[in-house]
């Protein structure tokens, strides 16, 4: 006989888990107590939407499924927006939560939330578990819906008699899920379509997402694009998804995304859009993304396809396994003429900053780029550190760019740092940061010095809520209400945590800083000091066309 | 426009609570749902009418099918099917109006349910075309209460949802 508790580790460990993010309390005391000498790694943050983000990071950075555990009532509700984070941009996440013993459910009780209440426009798929007889079936289930068609966060529900009672452990074999089937192959009519189309198309565009880096078919992606000569542009979500230092690589596309890659889907005749949603974001006036092509969108989901623009060939199912279906029956088709004609929109309007005057931002972001030769994980939290970031470093490789795409969470990018470099121990991890993101969940710098975690912290401190005070300052006349941030010393707080801290106010010193963080063997915090008012540039106004940008 | 779903999904607690936790976070408007179980009792039938147009219809569908509690979504609206829904009205029926009303009520084929002193309880079925038009026939004499089960319908012949499948 095990307890609940011990049963649930077991399962953990039949899924091939090493990690756990989590915070106890009183609810999952049963199961602590299992953990206590389970040979399964917790990670103790110091939040529980510090715990969830570190789940989410480590998910993101090693493709496999990403848990994260609380306690109940606040505990459960402070993984909310973690759990939202990881839902919005398909992180294969399970997040365990405690609750009240069954017979005090329902009641008001101490500490009660109802979780999966609350959680179920967020997750993909949530159990309240009643039995600990059905324990081992709904974690099978839980770990097979999430990581599997379009990933997202499973939430399990456990009250604490489930965890505390006695019973038998008999091993789930297999998912029970009569109702859930992802489709992975494409239907052959769609591909054919798709072919036909890529073969009279003059001005193709691979519009590619984050459906490329959860399929693993970055390799095919980069087969289709040479095969066609097509340039690849990106969203946030796809950086990597396609090496950007390819020379068919456009960068991002969308609202800060490079002029020339919005040019090119602007003027494309055909959009080959892969494990893309059309994000607002990326689209700009919908009316006028891409208006002279013809769409073909591959995505997991059926309920993407279509959903904000019509589409002239949808294919449902994995983009790895389409991708191989297209590339088996398409024709090398390159579109020299095309090609060119980009190449003089890259050289005519490239990305640039002034790179005279100041500490400026994106000349931090290529330095880290340079020190690291581009081999780092980075993360980014969210505002205009994100977006230099995804502009100035470039990413060559899928699941090394970290960041909240849909959601876009401050106070994500430091949690999930210190995620990433627990599933990727021996690599450069570089969270970038904004100073108004770092202070929502800067308590985790403990997490970092306890668990020798050396994550890098590159904050770009302006003084302000950098992004919102751009749009004040473009769209507002410049009225900057509650904009402005008086920060505490950023180093004097690394140190008192255990951290080494680091400020950096000259050019010069960007290099000297950054390869003595990398050296360091400690959670290292580099305070640069930037020019307060460095806007991101080019920007697409809101609402506006894609070719319509500002900068 | 209104369509109809037939949509099989799984007898757990909190199905319901999904789907319509989906229309309304989406935006999507219910014209009525009506729910219960089928003759697999680990089966539960929602018939639910929708109203947008055909783009809206089909991300409905497709939301729906999402959902890992849903068996299977079927878009019923054009094809041969039987819909019904029950209602029952509390007319206001004094002595003189009653003999109309029960004429009425004799028309339509339904059935008077219950008397009271001064109201008639009317059961009737039918299609929305039906109850409209009884529900027209009655207003004159004040409508005291209704309750509409919502829409039911099957598919005609002998085609039928199978339930291990999520593919039209």
């Amino acid at each position: 006989m095990l307890t609940g508790g011990q049963i649930l580790i077991e399962c953990l460990k039949e899924e091939g888990v090493d990690t756990i993010f989590g915070y106890p309390g009183g609810a999952v005391l049963p199961i602590y107590d299992a953990l206590y000498d389970a040979d399964i790694r917790h990670i103790l943050t110091r939040h529980e939407q510090g715990a969830a983000h570190a789940a989410d990071g480590y998910a993101r950075a090693t493709g496999r499924v990403g848990v994260c555990l609380a306690t109940s009532g606040p505990g459960a509700t402070n993984l909310v927006t973690g759990i939202a984070n990881a839902y919005m941009d398909s992180v294969p996440l399970v997040a365990l939560t405690g609750q009240v013993p069954t017979g005090l459910l329902g009641k008001d009780s101490f500490q009660e939330a109802d979780i999966t209440g609350i959680t179920m426009p967020i997750t993909k798929h949530n159990y309240l578990v009643k039995d600990v007889a059905d324990l081992p079936q709904i974690i099978k289930n839980a770990f097979h819906i999430a990581q599997t068609g379009r990933p997202g966060p499973v939430l399990i529900d456990l009250p604490r008699d489930v965890t505390a009672s006695q019973a038998e452990y008999r091993k789930a074999k297999a998912p029970n899920l009569r109702s859930y089937k992802p489709v992975m192959a494409g239907a052959r009519s769609q591909i054919l379509k798709a072919v036909k189309l890529i073969a009279k198309a003059q001005r193709p565009v691979i519009y590619a997402g984050g459906g490329v880096v959860n399929s693993g078919g970055h390799e095919e992606l980069r087969q289709l694009a040479e095969m066609l000569m097509a340039p690849v542009t990106t969203t946030l979500m796809g950086l990597g998804a396609f090496p950007g230092d390819h020379p068919l690589s456009l960068g991002m596309l969308g609202m800060h995304g490079a002029r020339y890659a919005n040019y090119a889907v602007y003027e494309s005749d055909l959009l080959i859009a892969v494990g893309v949603r059309f994000d607002d974001r990326v689209t700009g006036k919908i009316e006028s993304f891409a208006p002279e092509a013809k769409i073909i969108h591959i995505d997991i989901d059926a309920a993407e396809i279509g959903k904000n623009v019509p589409v002239d060939v949808p294919i449902t199912g994995d983009v790895k396994t389409v991708l191989k279906q297209i590339l088996k029956e398409l024709k090398a088709h390159p579109n020299e003429a095309w090609k060119e004609k980009i190449e003089v929109w890259k050289k005519e309007y490239p990305l640039e900053y002034d790179t005279n005057n100041g500490l400026r931002p994106q000349a931090v972001i290529r330095e880290i780029y340079h020190a690291t030769k581009g081999k780092a994980r980075v993360t980014t939290e969210v505002g205009q550190n994100q977006m230099w970031a995804a502009q100035y470093y470039t990413v060559t490789r899928p699941r090394s760019f970290i960041t909240s795409g849909g959601l876009g969470t401050m106070g994500f990018g430091f949690p999930a740092a210190i995620g990433v470099q627990v599933g990727c121990p021996d690599e450069v991890v570089f969270d970038i940061a904004g100073d108004g993101s770092i202070q929502m969940n800067i308590q985790e710098l403990a997490t970092a010095v306890t668990y020798e975690l050396p994550v890098n912290v590159a904050i770009l401190n302006n003084g302000y809520l950098g992004m919102v005070r751009q749009w004040q300052e473009l769209f507002y006349n410049r009225r900057y209400s509650y904009t402005e941030l008086h920060n505490p010393d950023f180093v004097k707080i690394a140190e008192a945590y255990g951290a080494e801290g680091i400020r950096v106010e000259n050019k010069a010193d960007i290099r000297p800083a950054l390869d003595q963080a990398i050296a360091s063997s400690k959670p290292v915090l580099i305070d640069f000091i930037i020019e307060r008012e460095e806007n991101v540039m080019p920007m697409v106004p809101p609402g506006e066309a894609i070719n319509k940008m500002l900068g | 426009m209104k369509s109809t779903l037939s949509v099989l999904v799984e007898n757990h607690p909190g199905v319901l609570a999904r789907v319509a936790g989906l229309f309304s976070r989406r935006g999507f408007n219910i014209d009525s749902l009506a729910v219960s179980t089928t003759d697999n009792p680990t089966i539960s039938r929602m018939t639910i009418v929708v109203d947008g147009d055909e783009a809206v219809v089909e991300q409905v569908a497709k939301q729906l099918r999402k959902l890992v509690c849903v068996t299977k979504v079927l878009d019923i609206t054009n094809e041969p099917h039987v819909e019904r829904e029950l209602v029952l009205i509390k007319v206001n029926a004094d002595a003189q109006a009653r003999g109309e009303i029960m004429q009425i009520a004799d028309i339509f084929r339904a059935k008077i349910v219950d008397v009271g002193r001064r109201t008639l309880i009317i059961e009737v079925t039918g299609d929305k075309g039906k109850i409209d038009a009884i529900e027209t026939a009655l207003k004159p004499y004040g409508i005291k209460e209704m309750v509409r089960t919502g829409q039911i319908a099957l598919v005609r012949g002998s085609r039928t949802a199978i339930i291990n499948s999520k593919e039209d």
